[in-house]
């Protein structure tokens, strides 16, 4: 996993994995309270098989981002996903550092 | 989001032009508007305020709640001299996020040993600096202690309205600059934008320190200053 990968990399990613006929998602961090590891506007690219490339709170709910997304790619409906320290009995993982983001995931079609 | 509005997301990036995609987070529906038809939205003065910030983030509209994902040419930095603190400089700037670019005349500085992947233009400012593209989005130094090299590249660079534009050198050196440019018909304005002595004021004294201090000064200046659309500054 790259978390530092670059935007530009990320969305040309998601563009080719498409292109290659896989099933892909696009997460991005819509809002942001207190401190976000993530600026809003980062982006995770997933693909059906749950590989990724981005990131959206620098390692912290990542794994859930991702199975979600698994989720959106079969449906196709865009979900809102929030996560922050007092979610963990939701969503079992939260943010460390006590701040809360929401995050868009979309399905490229 | 469509393949569509992504492909053409990924190709306005990729020529370095201003792209917002707003989204309707409730029904999902989309749509991505180029920089230039920003004026003929009908979000046009919230759009135009967010290119000028190049802050991504939920608003409300006449159109409901919609996220705007505001996409800037990522920033660049050109670098004049191949020397020490270049060195120091690219690699730093390209974690950073930047892409670097040194140019340096002098043939003896400017070799592929001394800045390993860095794209590196051994010519005078006049052939190397028009093929690049300088543009609002691109931070500017000026290192060589040449003024053969520095001055004509500082011209450009107020040409093309970089959003940071330093100089290195001491106060007394920075002042025969000034003389110099005015000299040339350069603006007060435009003197003005040259940060000189270059970078933060942190005690720095090797190379790396230094560069350390000039990506502090770029780093502020992207992020605390407010960003104006290259179409607002001509």
């Amino acid at each position: 996993m790259d978390l530092l990968a670059r935007d530009e990399e990320i969305l040309k990613t998601a563009e080719g994995w498409r292109r290659d006929g896989k099933g892909v998602a696009l997460a991005t961090v819509v809002e942001t309270w207190g401190s976000a590891p993530r600026p809003v506007g980062s982006n995770l690219v997933i693909d059906e098989e749950g590989n990724f490339l981005g990131s959206v709170s620098g390692g912290c709910v990542e794994g859930a981002v991702v199975a979600e997304a698994i989720d959106v790619i079969e449906d196709g409906k865009p979900k809102m996903l929030e996560f922050g320290v007092a979610d963990d009995t939701a969503w079992k993982v939260g943010l460390s550092c006590g701040g809360t983001i929401r995050v868009y995931v979309e399905k490229v079609d | 989001m469509k393949l569509s509005i992504l492909s053409a997301l990924n190709t306005e990036r990729a020529a370095r032009r201003a792209v917002i995609v707003v989204t309707d987070v409730e029904s999902g529906v989309q749509r991505l508007v180029k920089a230039a038809d920003v004026a003929n939205d009908p979000l046009a003065d919230t759009l135009k305020a967010r290119l000028r910030s190049g802050k991504s983030g939920m608003a409300e509209t006449g159109e409901g709640r919609v996220f705007l994902t505001v996409h800037v040419p990522p920033p660049r930095l050109v670098a004049i001299g191949a020397v020490h603190i270049s060195q120091a400089l690219a690699p730093m700037a390209r974690l950073l996020g930047y892409d670097v670019t040194v140019v340096d005349p002098r043939t003896a500085f400017a070799t592929p040993e001394r800045f390993p992947d860095v794209p590196l233009i051994a010519e005078w400012p006049d052939v190397a600096l028009p093929p690049l593209n300088v543009d609002h989005y691109t931070a500017f130094v000026a290192l060589t202690h040449d003024p053969k090299i520095d001055d004509p590249a500082l011209l450009h660079a107020f040409e093309r309205g970089c959003f940071y534009i330093g100089a290195l050198g001491s106060k007394k050196t920075h002042g025969r600059r000034v003389d110099r440019l005015k000299g040339q018909g350069v603006s007060d304005a435009d003197l003005a934008r040259i940060h000189a002595p270059i970078g933060l004021s942190i005690g720095a004294i090797s190379p790396p320190e230094i560069a350390v201090a000039i990506m502090g000064e770029i780093t502020a200046t992207l992020r605390q200053e407010p960003r104006q659309s290259p179409d607002a500054r001509r």
